[in-house]
């Protein structure tokens, strides 16, 4: 082989595909056999079963009749039944004429979650903010000051008394866990067995169990006289429980940070709560966000088990609000949908500012 | 050395065990002088890293007296954090934190254990960064960086204690061929500097321009130490004379 000259190539960027939408049809949708098949069936599906869905929800529905109207034949999804009972869907047993109240505590303490997300807002006036929503948020829904009649807990329901257990629980869960997690790798042992049996403890039971003693058992060990608010400790019940699986998915973070970044840190003299805090938990708990939402938009949703102890949130009140009525009651699917959709846009919320979350954490991985 | 008399570090009698049955340091008897600058080989497994890593008790020895710079090593915390503050360390895996930028490292550690003003911590960490030449990368994250320059980041992150003493456990053995001189020269100048080096390294160039004192270690022991041109001209034992021709041969 003849020696050549060395000639260094240039860089260029990656050459572009631009086929046209037909060219992606095809490498898309019916590349080979297999996907062309796939296609046509999932296409088959949706050609069958969507059009009767949108004659079924928009065209032949009725969206601001009486009962009766929608009883007549050919009739769709009956809507009227969110019209008709959207007050006692979203505030469930609340006094009706005093539902301004619910209305307002939940638009603030859905603005402080928002803010709460927001890096513009993390200052020490948050926490401050907090305090404030929060207890203003009682002092609303519970009322017997400044004119406002008083209004017990256990009518309190619907979507405020949802997004106040949601709120509580996975603020008071999560440091819960942090502890617990940390503890579970304590170089302790009667710390460490004290954190494994009460994680293996809550775990071993399911949720309702956990409501049912908080709100029946646990009164009768309490001294006579000394009456413990159900909704106090139906969120301690929910804590308790929640924080059990959190804990495991942080101490999942914990085990994943390789022993030298400790040992750095060790090195540098910082001392152990000094590593925590600065260098272990921040990194596990970028590692583990998406595993955290999962655990915060469950919590969200096992809300709705607290109506086994008589609490109507935004689940319960839709049965208590269509059960009750025989003539609306039969359109109990279409209430369901209705607040499936609230579910929903809370959840997709969360989902989506855990994506972003991971984008920020991440940042110091990017090249 | 001439100031043997008022040795930093001084290990007497030092002994380690991993778990009941793995004897790492054998009655380790060792001085090290202020500002005298040691270079310890050995095979791997011999114990040389868990040597150094006692110095500023990453690991505890169970038996013997380990005492740097007048603190005596216990298990009491304060020892532990007062001898800390002393000694520099640099690890073969960089070991930077991956979620701050470079001056963040830098700076963490005087901020938090050093209550020093972060102003002041920011300035020194980048005066530190100017010393290893790599102040333009500050507000980068490390894994932003080639390996060399985050050796080089490390290096920075442990002078700004401003230790006495600076550990390197095989600090090169992580890095591409083409990074590990700027590495080297950056130990290399830092040498010339006067501060108490022990540095755990097959870097025999390094060992030969720079020590005072080799070190060779086998099976947990201190098997010979001399200055580097004996070391390498006319090796005592038999077990180092087989680690030399092993290392040099190929």
């Amino acid at each position: 082989m003849s020696a050549r000259i060395f000639e260094p190539i240039l860089a260029r960027p990656a050459p572009t595909r631009s086929a046209g939408p037909l060219g992606w049809l095809r490498s898309k949708l019916f590349s080979d056999w297999k996907t062309s098949l796939a296609t046509l069936l999932v296409g088959t599906l949706l050609a069958y079963y969507l059009p009767q869905l949108m004659d079924w929800a928009v065209l032949r529905a009725r969206w601001l009749s009486d009962a009766n109207d929608c009883r007549a034949e050919g009739v769709g999804a009956c809507w009227s039944v969110v019209a008709e009972k959207y007050r006692i869907i979203l505030f469930g047993r609340y006094p009706f004429e005093e539902q301004w109240r619910p209305l307002v505590a939940t638009l603030l303490m859905v603005s402080l979650l928002v803010a709460s997300c927001i890096r513009a807002c993390w200052r020490p006036a948050l926490a401050l903010a907090w305090l404030l929503v929060l207890a203003s948020f009682f002092a609303l829904m519970y009322g017997d000051l400044a004119g406002l009649s008083k209004v017990e807990s256990d009518r309190w329901g619907g979507l405020p008394l949802t997004i106040l257990l949601a709120t509580l629980s996975i603020a008071l869960a999560f440091p819960l866990a942090l502890a617990v997690a940390l503890g579970r790798r304590s170089g302790l042992p009667a710390i460490r067995s004290l954190c494994t049996l009460y994680v293996e403890l809550v775990r071993g039971v399911p949720l309702i169990s956990v409501l049912f003693m908080a709100s029946f058992l646990f009164p009768l060990f309490m001294p006579p006289g000394l009456n413990i608010d159900v909704l106090v400790r139906v969120v301690a019940g929910i804590t308790l429980f929640a924080a059990a699986y959190m804990a495991e998915v942080i101490r999942g973070g914990l085990q994943a940070i390789p022993r030298g970044q400790v040992e750095a840190a060790a090195s540098l003299g910082l001392s152990y709560w000094q590593t925590q805090r600065l260098i272990v938990l921040p990194q596990a708990l970028a590692t583990v966000v998406p595993g955290l939402m999962n655990n915060f938009i469950s919590i969200f949703k096992d809300t709705s088990l607290v109506t086994i102890v008589s609490l109507y949130e935004l689940t319960g009140s839709l049965s208590l609000g269509l059960n009750s009525d025989a003539d609306w009651r039969p359109y109990k699917i279409e209430g369901y949908f209705f607040i499936a959709l609230i579910y929903f846009a809370f959840c997709y919320a969360m989902s989506r500012y855990s994506l972003w979350v991971e984008q920020q954490v991440n940042k110091g991985k990017a090249r | 050395m001439n100031n043997m008399s008022d040795p930093i570090i001084i290990f007497d009698k030092v002994n380690k065990w991993y778990g009941n049955n793995f004897h790492v340091l054998r009655d380790i008897d060792l001085s090290v002088a202020r500002g005298e600058r040691i270079v310890i080989c050995g095979p791997s497994g011999s114990g040389k890293s868990t040597l150094i890593r006692c110095i500023n008790r990453l690991e505890e020895h169970q038996e013997g007296r380990l005492v740097v710079d007048g603190i005596e090593l216990s298990d009491d915390i304060k020892a532990t954090d007062a001898v800390r503050k002393e000694v520099g360390m640099v690890f073969q895996q960089f070991n930077l934190f991956p979620h701050l930028t470079v001056l963040d490292n830098l700076t963490l550690s005087p901020i938090w254990s050093g209550k020093i003003p972060k102003k002041e911590a920011e300035q020194n960490a980048m005066q530190q960064l100017e010393r290893v030449k790599i102040a333009e990368q500050a507000l980068k994250y490390p894994l932003q960086l080639s390996g060399g320059q985050q050796q080089r980041v490390a290096i920075a992150r442990a002078l700004c204690l401003k230790p006495k003493i600076m550990l390197f456990d095989e600090p090169t053995s992580a890095l591409d061929p083409e990074m590990i001189k700027e590495v080297l020269d950056v130990m290399t100048e830092l040498a010339a500097q006067g501060i108490t080096m022990l540095c755990v390294t097959h870097e025999m160039g390094f060992a030969k321009a720079v020590a005072d004192r080799v070190i060779f270690m086998d099976e947990g022991q201190i098997v010979e130490q001399a200055t580097p041109q004996e070391f390498f001209s006319n090796p005592q034992s038999p077990r180092s004379r087989d680690f030399l021709s092993k290392i040099l041969g190929h």
